[in-house]
C-alpha cells in the first residue's frame, strides 16, 4: 500500500520513469504479484498471437465455401454470406428494410430516453417518445396498413427480435417490479402476501421453465380456438420473470433509505405516494443503479433462451444460418463469435451508461 | 422425472382437447377463410426444413405444405411457417396454432392415438445408424462391444442405442452431449469411437463436418424404424384426406414419370392413370372437395416426390434414395392409386 502522498514531492521525472514507478507500485509490489504479472504476460503471449492469426491473418471474408476451405483461419465469409439471415432471420427478404428501420427507431428511442434520464427537465419526454415509438415499430414490423404487406411474427427474427424482446421487457418489468417491491413492504397483509408469493414463486423457477410453460402448457388451458401469439406469450413470460428480480433489487434500495426519511415525509404531512415519489424513490433508485443494470444485462442475454420455444433471436438465427446449407455447419465458431461480439457491444454499452449515470446523479453529493 | 410429469400432463390435456375438437370441417373452413395453410416446421434441419440465405423455408417437409396449399388454395406460396421445437410441436397442432405439422415426426402408435393426431403419410423413411472412423477397423455394429458412443440426448435415439446393445448382450459407454456441434466435434476429435443418430443425420455429418469424409463409414445396421411424416389434428377428416392425397399425388406423379417440366405435355397422355391424376378425366378433385386441377398444380409448382427429394435431400445432404426409392426400384415409397 504505497500512497501517492508518501512519494517524494516535486516533479516525478520523465514519463518512462513514471511508468517504471507505476509498474513497481502496481505490478511488482510483492513477490506474489510479480509472479502473477509475469504469468499473465506469458498467458497473453500464448493466447493473443494465435487468435490474431486465426481471426485476421489467416482468415477470409469472401462469402464462398470454396474460399473458406482454402484458408486455415476463420471463415468470416460465413457471416458475410448470411449476414441478412443472421440479422433479420426469416423476415421476407425484400421487406427487410422494415425491421432495419424499426431497429433504428428503437435504438434511437432508447438512446434518447437514456440521455434524458439525468436531466429532470427532459424526463417528461421519455414516456411520449415510447408512446409514439412503439406503434411505429409495430406498424413497421407487422405491416398490414399503409400499403405494407402483413408479416406474421413467426417470421420475425435476429437482432430486431432480440432488441424488441429485451426493451419491451425492461419497459414493462420496471414499473411492475417497483410495484411489487412496494407491495412487499406494504403494511396491508393481502398485498404483502400476494407480492411475496409472486416474487418467491417466480424466483424459484428458471426462466426456461417459465418460457416452456408459456409456450407448451399455457395454450392447452385456453378455450378451443383461442390462441395467444407465441411471441406475446414469450414476451409476457420475460416481463413477469424480470419483474420479480427487479422487485428484489428495488427492495434493497428501499431498505437502504433510513427510516428517518419516511418519518420526515410523514411529519411534513405528505401522503404515502407523495413521500415515495418525492423523498424515498429518488434516493432508493440512485442506490440501485448498478444492480438494476446488472438485471437488465442478464435479461438481455436471457432473451436467447427463447430458442427453446422456436423463436429466432440473434443467437438462434446464427444457428439458422449454420443450417441453411450443411456446408456452412462447420463454421459455427465464427457465427457464434459474431453473435458474441454484438451481444458484448450492447451489454458493454449498458454497463458504461450505468457508470455515467451514477456519476451524473451523484454530482449533487460531490458539491 | 419432473419433465416427464409435465409432458404426461401435457399429453393428457392434449387428448382432452382433441376429444372435444370433433366438429367436422372446422379445420378446412378455417384454412379457406384465412387463405393460407399454417405449417409447423423444424427450426432448422437441412434437407427437411431449413431457411435458405434469403430466409425462405426449404426442404421436403416444407414441400408437403406447399403441395397442400397448391391443391387447396391454388397457390403453393399460400403457406405461413411456424418453426417449432420438438417439445412444442404437438401442442401447437392441438391448440390450433398450426394446421399441419410437417416436421420430421416419427409415426408411432401412441402419437397416433393418445396425442390425438392423424398421420397422413410417410415422406421419409429414416432409421438410426452408426458412424465410425474407418481406422477403427469395424465393419458391423455387432463388433462394437465396449465402444464409447457419442449420442445426443433425445427422445428415442438414446433408448434405441441402449436397447440394441442390451439385446446383443454387448456393453457400451455413452457420451451424452446436448449440442450437435459439440457432439460431432467430440466425435471427430476422437473423444468417442462411434457416433449415433438417424441415418440421414449421419450422412450429412459425414459429408459436411468430417475433416475427410473418406476416413469415416456408416455401418450397415439400422437399429430403429423412423417413418417420418406429416400429421394433422384429429377431427376434420376431409382436411386429413387432402393432406394425405396431396402427398400421394407427388408420389403417383413420380411413378408415372410426370415432372414439373413435362406436366403440361403429359396432360395429352393416353394413360388413363395420368389422365385421372391431372384431371383430364374428371372425378378425383370432386371426390376430395377440390377442383380437378389440384394435382396438376402440385406437380407444376412443387414437382413430384423424386424432384423434391433431389432438390432438397440429395442436393443438401448428398443422400441417395435408399429406402425412399419407389417400390418399383426396391424402395418403400408406394403411392395409393388415385382412382
Amino acid at each position: 500500500m504505497t500512497d501517492i502522498a508518501k512519494l517524494p514531492p516535486g516533479p516525478l521525472g520523465s514519463s518512462s520513469q513514471r511508468a517504471v514507478i507505476w509498474a513497481r507500485k502496481n505490478l511488482f509490489n510483492s513477490w506474489f504479484n510479480s509472479i502473477l504479472t509475469l504469468g499473465s504476460i506469458a498467458a497473453l503471449f500464448w493466447i493473443i498471437p494465435p487468435m490474431i492469426e486465426w481471426g485476421i491473418t489467416n482468415a477470409t471474408l469472401t462469402p464462398s465455401i470454396e474460399a473458406c476451405r482454402e484458408v486455415t483461419g476463420a471463415c468470416w465469409g460465413f457471416v458475410n454470406a448470411n449476414l441478412r439471415l443472421i440479422l433479420f432471420g426469416t423476415y421476407p427478404y425484400d421487406e427487410q428494410w422494415r425491421p432495419l428501420l424499426a431497429m433504428v427507431v428503437l435504438v434511437g428511442i432508447i438512446i434518447g430516453s437514456l440521455g434524458a434520464v439525468p436531466y429532470a427537465g427532459m424526463r417528461k419526454w421519455i414516456i411520449p417518445m415510447w408512446l409514439v415509438g412503439i406503434p411505429v415499430i409495430a406498424i413497421l414490423m407487422w405491416g398490414g396498413v399503409l400499403g405494407l404487406t402483413y408479416v406474421q411474427n413467426s417470421y420475425w427474427g435476429g437482432l430486431p427480435l432480440t432488441l424488441i424482446l429485451s426493451s419491451i421487457g425492461i419497459i414493462f418489468a420496471f414499473p411492475l417490479g417497483l410495484l411489487l417491491a412496494l407491495g412487499r413492504q406494504s403494511s396491508m397483509p393481502a398485498i404483502k402476501t400476494l407480492s411475496v408469493v409472486y416474487i418467491e414463486i417466480i424466483r424459484g423457477v428458471p426462466l426456461i421453465t417459465v418460457l416452456f410453460m408459456a409456450s407448451v402448457m399455457f395454450p392447452l388451458f385456453l378455450p378451443e380456438g383461442v390462441t395467444i401469439d407465441k411471441l406475446l406469450r414469450a414476451q409476457i413470460g420475460i416481463i413477469l420473470f424480470t419483474a420479480a428480480y427487479l422487485a428484489e433489487v428495488f427492495r434493497g434500495g428501499l431498505q437502504a433509505v433510513p427510516n428517518g426519511q419516511f418519518e420526515a415525509g410523514n411529519s411534513l404531512g405528505l401522503s404515502y405516494w407523495q413521500s415515495m415519489r418525492l423523498i424515498i424513490l429518488p434516493q432508493a433508485m440512485r442506490l440501485v443503479i448498478p444492480p438494476t443494470v446488472g438485471s437488465f444485462i442478464s435479461m438481455f442475454k436471457d432473451t436467447t433462451l427463447v430458442v427453446i420455444i422456436g423463436l429466432f433471436d440473434l443467437l438462434n438465427t446464427v444457428k439458422l444460418a449454420l443450417r441453411s446449407d450443411p456446408a456452412w455447419t462447420r463454421y459455427y465458431v465464427e457465427g457464434y463469435a459474431f453473435a458474441a461480439a454484438i451481444f458484448f457491444l450492447f451489454c458493454y454499452s449498458m454497463a458504461r451508461y450505468a457508470a455515467y449515470l451514477e456519476k451524473e446523479l451523484r454530482k449533487g453529493e460531490q458539491r | 422425472m419432473k419433465m416427464k410429469t409435465i409432458l404426461a400432463a401435457g399429453a393428457m390435456s392434449v387428448a382432452a382437447i382433441a376429444a372435444n375438437n370433433a366438429h367436422a370441417g372446422a379445420a378446412l373452413d378455417g384454412i379457406k377463410a384465412k387463405g393460407f395453410v399454417q405449417c409447423g416446421v423444424n427450426t432448422g434441419l437441412p434437407g427437411f426444413s431449413a431457411a435458405n440465405a434469403e430466409g425462405k423455408w426449404e426442404g421436403i417437409d416444407v414441400d408437403i405444405c406447399r403441395a397442400i396449399a397448391a391443391a387447396l388454395l391454388g397457390d403453393s406460396n399460400k403457406v405461413q411457417y411456424t418453426p417449432l421445437t420438438a417439445a412444442q410441436r404437438f401442442t401447437a397442432l392441438q391448440s390450433g396454432e398450426i394446421d399441419i405439422l410437417s416436421r420430421n415426426t416419427t409415426w408411432t402408435l401412441t402419437r397416433d392415438t393418445s396425442l390425438g393426431l392423424t398421420f397422413t403419410g410417410v415422406n421419409y423413411y429414416d432409421g438410426q445408424g452408426f458412424l465410425v472412423p474407418t481406422a477403427l477397423g469395424v465393419s458391423s455394429a455387432e463388433e462394437l462391444d465396449g465402444a464409447t458412443v457419442c449420442v445426443e440426448p433425445g427422445t428415442t435415439t438414446e433408448l434405441n442405442l441402449a436397447d440394441y446393445f442390451r439385446a446383443k448382450g454387448m456393453s457400451f459407454q455413452p457420451v451424452v452431449i446436448e449440442n450437435i456441434n459439440e457432439a460431432t466435434a467430440a466425435f471427430f476429435s476422437g473423444r468417442c469411437d462411434v457416433y449415433t443418430t438417424d441415418a440421414s443425420g449421419l450422412a450429412s455429418i459425414r459429408s459436411t463436418m468430417a475433416p475427410n469424409p473418406d476416413d469415416y463409414a456408416i455401418l450397415p445396421e439400422i437399429i430403429s424404424k423412423e417413418p417420418l411424416g406429416p400429421a394433422v389434428a384429429q377431427g376434420d377428416e376431409q382436411w386429413a384426406d387432402i393432406a394425405r392425397w396431396a402427398q400421394i399425388a407427388m408420389l403417383e406423379a413420380e411413378e408415372y414419370g410426370v415432372t414439373s417440366a413435362n406436366v403440361d405435355e403429359m396432360k395429352g397422355s393416353d394413360n388413363p392413370g395420368i389422365q385421372r391424376l391431372l384431371g383430364v378425366s374428371p372425378g378425383m378433385g370432386e371426390a376430395l372437395g377440390l377442383d380437378e386441377e389440384w394435382a396438376y398444380r402440385i406437380i407444376k409448382e412443387v414437382g413430384n416426390y423424386g424432384e423434391s427429394y433431389e432438390k432438397n435431400v440429395t442436393a443438401k445432404l448428398g443422400l441417395e434414395r435408399g429406402l425412399n426409392a419407389l417400390w418399383t426400384e426396391g424402395g418403400l415409397q408406394y403411392a395409393m392409386p388415385v382412382r
